[in-house]
């Protein structure tokens, strides 16, 4: 099967994956008891006119399954309608705050591949030795660890006692100024410590798999320099099955997020989920849960057509 | 040798059965309902050949004590009630004892201070008075901790057990019959999964309100999946072997074949997950605690503490979330030594991939 197949064939499985999470999430409202409208109106006391009103007002007085087209369709283009509690558009309110996520996302997604990859070729290359059973606890350490108590406690060290680092997101700034980015630093660290401590160990059960075949017995054998039998044969071979699992971490980043932003009252996405819960406003909190299943789906995919291009095999 | 002794005891070209006595059944009378019992030498040494690697490994026992020693703290933190809706018994007390001095609500007042004021035990620093110091209301850090451990611990629990009992009977339906109920089952694990752990329980704690069986319900939601695929998969490749076709032959029901056959040679899998996902259950229902989405903030909950006291860290306080946390760290750590015990006492050859229950 060529590359084009294969990406036609597992976008097409993706579609109703992407549907199947959609009426999820549409029917998130409809499962909660009471009425729609007492959540619009924050339980207010209306008459009745006015109830309709607001019934028909945001199609509440339709069938459920145009209900779901009639949601569906303004969210393809990324309409959510407004926010409850604050009154202005849901995608402006998303907009302000995911490139922060975008970007402390992608500084734990660096510290995870700088550190992990480095640490289990390590770890591999000196296996069943003590640097191995460092590496092994040092793992177990780092999942463990509560990441909203490792936040806390980077906060306490880093920001209170040596001050290194502000307590309090700058204010004003520019996403990419360097303010910016040395608060996120320390969040980024957080979330990264634990997506470290699974990418090392996979990626040295990975390369010690590939350590014992036969190719590399057969480089060594026709007197290639050690240097070059781990670099250009077998670091190659053992980052295939890592690189697919960096995308699916994806998903441990995103949950990380969640937290960490709270830890650190970080001005992304994952903290407005968890105010919008709080605060009950339905449109954006459906709208936050669509767009990170959505996220997570497109992001398993691009590991599956990496991994088929990286390794032809797995594509029968 | 022994072959000899077997062809003298049996005829040429026959197959001689271990452990079934031919000839009590033989001689049985023909009428009576008796059965002769057959020595099931296979089912025993599974679990008992798992249970004496698990016993050998040490880290896993460390997991396993320091567990059992946080349980036993937690039993054993305050008295113990029946509550008072059961009728006669209500109220009684069960467990008499009390390792926490103070009542984890109690607000410490200092008395012999002249005048005695409150702020004098308000974010005390740990002392032999109070071993962890105290929150920002003066109440004992060391009886909310070892009393909160209740909450967490037997939320993750409860959660994995009820989440076992959901996904294991749905897995392996799924698998054992294949076709349009295996798709249809499938399919919505897989629209489940596209969603991560964390932000799946805040969707149905949004659904369903906050209290502890609200986070109860929400984490058996999320963790079933897992265990659901997991018994799919294996049941998928057990479900091939010539031992599944010979029940069938003989006639046996589905649920007889699915459970005393399919079942006890797909389960290791399940159970490692199990052990190591009460360590991401406890961590979850901490962090929905962390989060203000879990427990009143008045509770003695790990993750409810944390939230209250991250202020006063941030200004210096380190008792006041140090302990909490460490209680979370040590009781999720020993449930991964202790998984990872299982993991190889059940598949000793197996790689070891540190996951740690995490997806």
């Amino acid at each position: 099967m060529s590359l084009q197949r294969f990406i036609l064939k597992r976008g097409l499985i993706t579609i109703p994956l992407l549907i199947g999470v959609s009426i999820m999430t549409f029917g998130m409202i409809h499962f909660i008891p009471g009425d729609p409208v007492d959540f619009i109106t924050q339980f207010a006391d209306l008459d009745p006119e006015v109830e309709d009103e607001i019934r028909s007002q945001y199609g509440l007085d339709q069938p459920v399954y145009i209900q779901y087209f009639n949601w569906m369709s303004d969210a393809i283009i990324l309409d959510f309608g407004n926010a409850i509690t604050t009154n202005r558009t849901v995608g402006a309110e998303i907009g302000d705050r995911l490139p922060y996520t975008l970007l402390m996302g992608s500084m734990a997604f660096l510290v995870t591949v700088v550190t992990a990859i480095p640490l289990g070729i390590y770890a591999a290359y000196h296996r069943n030795t003590r640097i191995d059973q460092v590496s092994r606890v040092f793992a177990l350490l780092g999942v463990a660890l509560p990441n909203f108590w490792l936040g806390l406690i980077l906060i306490l060290l880093f920001s209170s006692y040596l001050g290194l680092f502000p307590v309090l997101p700058p204010t004003g700034e520019g996403l990419l100024s360097w303010d910016m980015i040395r608060y996120t630093i320390l969040p980024a660290v957080t979330i990264g410590t634990g997506a470290t401590a699974l990418m090392m160990r996979l990626m040295r059960s990975s390369m010690v798999e590939e350590l014992d075949k036969d190719y590399v017995r057969t480089a060594r054998a026709k007197g290639l320099p050690e240097k070059t039998v781990i670099r250009k044969h077998v670091v190659r071979n053992s980052l295939i099955s890592v690189v697919t699992v960096a995308a699916i971490q994806v998903a441990f980043i995103i949950s990380g997020s969640v937290v960490v932003e709270v830890v650190f009252s970080y001005p992304g996405i994952g903290r407005l989920l968890v105010e919008r819960v709080q605060t009950r406003d339905f449109p954006v909190i459906q709208a936050l849960v669509l767009i990170i299943g959505v996220f997570v789906i497109f992001a398993n995919m691009l590991a599956d057509i990496i991994y088929a291009y990286l390794d032809p095999r797995i594509r029968y | 040798m022994s072959t000899k002794s077997q062809q003298s005891q049996t005829n040429r070209g026959r197959i001689r059965i271990e452990g079934f006595d031919a000839e009590a059944v033989e001689k049985r009378d023909p009428l009576s309902a008796w059965q002769p019992e057959l020595e099931t030498k296979e089912a025993k040494s599974r679990t008992y050949y798992a249970w004496r690697r698990f016993k050998r490994n040490r880290l896993a026992l460390f997991g396993a004590v320091i567990v059992t020693a946080m349980v036993l703290l937690t039993v054993f933190a305050r008295p113990w009630g029946l509550p008072e809706w059961i009728p006669y018994l209500g109220g009684a007390t069960v467990q008499p004892f009390s390792l926490a001095a103070q009542d984890p609500a109690t607000q410490d007042i200092l008395v012999g201070y002249q005048p005695p004021t409150v702020e004098h035990l308000l974010n005390w620093p740990p002392s032999t008075l109070h071993i962890f110091g105290t929150d920002w209301a003066g109440r004992d850090l060391f009886a909310r901790t070892i009393y909160g451990g209740r909450y967490s611990l037997s939320i993750g629990f409860i959660a994995v057990g009820v989440a076992l009992l959901v996904g294991v009977p749905l897995g392996s339906i799924a698998g054992y019959y294949g076709g349009y109920v295996d798709e249809f089952i499938m399919r919505i694990v897989d629209m489940l999964y596209a969603f991560p752990f964390i932000v799946l329980a805040i969707a149905v704690i949004t659904i369903l309100g906050r209290g502890y069986w609200e986070i109860v319900l929400a984490l058996i939601v999320v963790g079933w999946l897992s265990y659901a695929r997991i018994i799919r998969g294996e049941i998928l490749s057990v479900k091939q072997n010539e031992y599944v076709t010979a029940a069938k032959a003989l006639g046996a029901r589905d649920r007889s074949i699915i459970i005393k056959h399919i079942m006890p040679n797909a389960m290791a899998p399940v159970i490692v997950q199990a052990t190591l996902s009460v360590g991401t259950v406890v961590l979850t229902a901490a962090a929905l605690g962390f989060l203000g989405l879990g427990l009143s903030p008045a509770t003695a909950e790990w993750g409810v503490m944390l939230n209250v006291e991250q202020d006063s860290m941030a200004r210096g306080n380190w008792w006041a979330g140090l302990f909490p946390g460490l209680a979370l760290f040590f009781f999720v750590m020993a449930i991964n030594l202790i998984g990872d015990g299982v993991r190889d006492a059940f598949d000793p050859q197996g790689d070891k991939k540190g996951s740690g229950g995490f997806r």
